[in-house]
């Protein structure tokens, strides 16, 4: 049980300094490369919550997807001699000590909430649930859901088309 | 490993998603920090999908977070490609203008 909060705790950290370095760094190559270990990192926190399907569905379609379009992005939104590829922030302190607040009141939150805790049995996989689940319950969601994607298709395409 | 961890963890995520938000300058380092926000959500729904007797609800909300986080990935680097094209630079204080 150690060795497990060892490389649960190991895994939260990554977690935690790469999105300290997504939201710092000046460079932002170095924010898209660290985001990458973040969300590896809430990967893993999934696997630790016994959510198998969720964390590869993560790796799909946050690494494999969502970061290869957003590299796309800085790369298309740049110039070709621009090579610092650097951007600033502004009054960082100000929203920092908000945010600070407002973690503060989150966590204070989170400490003094009697949380329930059903005991529950890990199960062999979820797969199957899921499947279940979204072809039965939550099928008009899941039907919409695939409407909602072709219209952000075409709407992308069209928007980011080259107009004369 | 208890719940109060996950959900610290996810407070933390969405606080440096917000701070991101509201001090970066760059459209797409916005749009990486709006990703940290709804990673937030989503350990949130899976945790509390773990800790409240493994109720498979929590999973699919998180899909359709995925999913809705894939669409305006796409959507919002189309207007960031165009904000480019029509500014010069992606800094989102000089797009101040709706038409150019």
């Amino acid at each position: 049980m150690n060795g497990i909060n060892l490389i649960f705790w190991l895994i939260a950290l990554m977690t935690v300094f790469s999105a300290l370095i997504v939201v710092l760094s000046r460079n932002l190559i170095y924010s898209a490369v660290a985001l990458l270990f973040t969300l590896l990192g809430i990967a893993g926190l999934y696997v630790f919550l016994w959510a198998d399907f969720i964390a590869i569905t993560q790796v799909l379609i946050y690494v494999g997807g969502i970061l290869v379009l957003i590299i796309f992005g800085i790369m298309l939104t740049h110039r070709i001699t621009d090579v610092t590829l650097s951007q600033s922030s502004k009054q960082q302190i100000l929203g920092g000590s908000i945010i600070l607040i407002i973690f503060i009141g989150l966590s204070y939150m989170i400490f003094n909430t009697p949380w329930v805790n059903k005991p529950a049995i890990e199960p062999s996989g979820t797969i199957h649930e899921i499947g279940k689940l979204l072809m039965i319950d939550y099928l008009l969601p899941f039907e919409v859901a695939s409407i909602l994607l072709l219209v952000a298709l075409i709407g992308a395409a069209l928007l980011s088309r080259n107009s004369k | 490993m208890d719940l109060n961890s996950y959900l610290v963890i996810s407070a933390i995520l969405f606080s440096l998603g917000l701070f991101g938000v509201i001090t970066r300058r760059n459209g797409v380092a916005v749009l990486m920090s709006i990703e940290l926000i709804l990673n937030a959500a989503n350990i949130n729904f899976i945790a509390f999908s773990r800790f409240g007797g493994m109720d498979l609800s929590g999973h699919i909300f998180s899909l359709f977070v995925i999913v809705l986080a894939a669409a305006e990935a796409a959507v919002a680097l189309a207007i960031i490609l165009n904000i480019f094209n029509n500014f010069g630079s992606i800094n989102i204080d000089d797009a101040n203008k709706m038409s150019h």
